[in-house]
């Protein structure tokens, strides 16, 4: 069942006061974002259900395969431009050979994780965002609750699986491929030798990296369907609101995935 | 059967429901008009608790349905079939599908007893050469027949209607009125039809209920209605040009 009470902030003169209902209002909204995915989890164990298995399937498939295209891109040119800006700085005190370690390290423990998880909110989450927003406005999510579907179970669930199942599939994939981006960088730029680039890499590269990496991959898709379901099932105001539910699917998405990876990162190495 | 009292609704501070107070029966068909605002569709989302009031009781067959718990709310609206004004179906799912989704979901139905009945309430609404297309390949009049279907399916005692004629061309709407008048024929059900359509509230209601300012102004039957000396209703029935003989004249309007 979707809560959809709003905080009605009274009309207040004094700013203080109207800055704590805002903060109110937003913490409210925070809240019921976290139990609609609470709420999904719980429906998990039917996932499996005949009748429900192809739509996660579908959504595993929409989450996973369709981003591969715009993330291969991604990924390919942003371990070629991390490996030429660092590996030109390392070249100038002939540690060239270096360049293997950072580049992977950096994507491991960071930018994999980051950039899947910006990607996949700007494309996957808006288009849920907008779904659901479109689907609420058009009365589809009322037509549901009437005929007893609770949509959490029925929409909400199989996204945030397919979510929190791609995106640390995803994160490995963009991880793989920036590392491959670096090695043309190093052998074509720098002349690195490419088993030296492969050695280096590993040396540098802990289990850890890699883990506390898809960890906060998959605390972003948890956090991209978070934001994207709450923003589409709470649309209102027709064409204008799913824009709106849109773009603050994306904004949101992006700010709090930023601080949650800032606060993953001073867990683990702080 | 459904018992609104001294219903009040308010959004963000601006009254729309002011004290309703409406009785239907079981299995007689209301229509609800009124002007645009008068809260004819939040009276009938009310129905379904789709709303909640701000103060007031609302009762479905004797229970009262503010407080009850999301199980129980659910039991309620197993109750009711509803079409909404856009239909409201799923836009990526065929008509077939989409017709079938509550019994998929709800029951344990096998499968071929979900076709069989799905095709039997698709051939009644002459929707069965549409069935695997998807909704926006349909016309809306056929979306709302598929709408319809998708209410029925479930057999409820209960069925709603928001505006089922609204954006339809005359032909098309009486076919929805005559459509309505048999499913309730056939079933037995009990129907509340908001509309602005008279001549649709005329042919398919056994009373029809006029809301004004978020207050029931009159409730009579067609007849009556028509004869009523209440200025609300015979503003609305001049607006429409609706003769106070309408039975009269135009005899086959009417199924019954």
């Amino acid at each position: 069942m979707i809560n959809r009470h709003t905080y009605e902030c009274p009309e207040c003169e004094f700013f203080l006061a109207r800055w704590g209902h805002s903060a109110m209002a937003f913490f409210q909204q925070v809240g019921q974002a976290v139990l609609l995915n609470l709420q999904a989890m719980k429906y998990l164990p039917t996932m499996f259900r005949k009748r429900t298995w192809p739509e996660v399937v579908y959504q595993l498939f929409f989450t996973g395969i369709r981003s591969l295209p715009v993330l291969s891109v991604v990924a390919l040119f942003t371990g070629m431009i991390f490996a030429l800006q660092t590996g030109l700085e390392l070249q100038r005190f002939g540690q060239e050979v270096q360049v293997g370690g950072a580049v992977t390290v950096v994507m491991l423990r960071e930018m994999g994780p980051f950039m899947t998880g910006l990607i996949i909110a700007a494309s996957v989450g808006a288009s849920v965002g907008a779904q659901l927003g479109t689907m609420t406005v058009s009365e589809e999510i009322s037509a549901l609750e009437i005929m007893s579907i609770d949509p959490v179970r029925f929409l909400v669930m199989p996204r945030l699986v397919g979510f929190c199942v791609m995106m640390p599939l995803l994160t490995l994939y963009t991880d793989v491929l920036s590392v491959a981006g670096g090695s043309i960088i190093a052998v074509t730029q720098l002349g690195v030798e490419l088993q030296a680039y492969i050695d280096n890499s590993l040396s540098y590269a802990t289990n850890k990296d890699l883990f506390t990496g898809l960890l906060k991959a998959l605390c972003f898709g948890f956090i991209i369907n978070m934001v994207a379901c709450h923003q589409g099932l709470t649309t209102t105001g027709g064409a204008v609101g799913v824009g709106k539910a849109t773009r603050s699917t994306v904004v949101i998405s992006f700010l709090v995935i930023l601080i949650t990876g800032f606060i993953l990162t001073k867990l683990f190495y702080g | 059967m459904i018992e609104f009292d001294d219903v009040k609704k308010e959004f963000g501070g601006k009254p729309v429901l002011r004290g309703m107070t409406l009785h239907i029966k079981e299995a007689e068909t209301v229509s609800l008009v009124g002007t645009s605002g008068a809260g004819k569709t939040v009276t009938l989302k009310h129905m379904v608790r789709l709303h909640e009031p701000t103060s007031g009781t609302i009762r479905i067959d004797g229970e009262e349905i503010q407080d009850l718990d999301a199980v129980e709310l659910g039991r309620v609206r197993a109750k009711y079939g509803f079409l909404f004004q856009s239909a409201a179906l799923l836009q990526w799912m065929s008509v077939f599908d989409n017709v079938a989704l509550p019994l998929r979901e709800n029951t344990k139905m096998p499968e071929e007893e979900i076709r069989e009945r799905v095709d039997r309430v698709l051939e009644k609404v002459d929707l069965t050469h549409a069935k695997d297309k998807i909704p926006a390949d349909i016309s809306g009049g056929m979306q709302k027949r598929a709408g319809m279907a998708r209410a029925v399916v479930t057999e409820p005692r209960i069925l709603l209607y928001d505006e089922p004629t609204s954006g339809l061309d005359p032909v098309t709407s009486r076919t929805i009125d005559k459509l309505i008048y048999d499913l309730q024929q056939d079933l037995g059900v009990t129907s509340v039809v908001v509309t602005h359509d008279m001549i649709s509230a005329l042919t398919i209601s056994d009373r029809i209920a006029m809301l004004h300012q978020g207050q029931l102004s009159e409730i009579s039957t067609p007849r009556e209605f028509l004869a009523s000396t209440n200025p609300v209703v015979s503003n609305f029935l001049d607006s429409q040009c609706i003769s106070r003989n309408f039975f009269e004249e135009f005899p086959e309007r009417t199924f019954s």
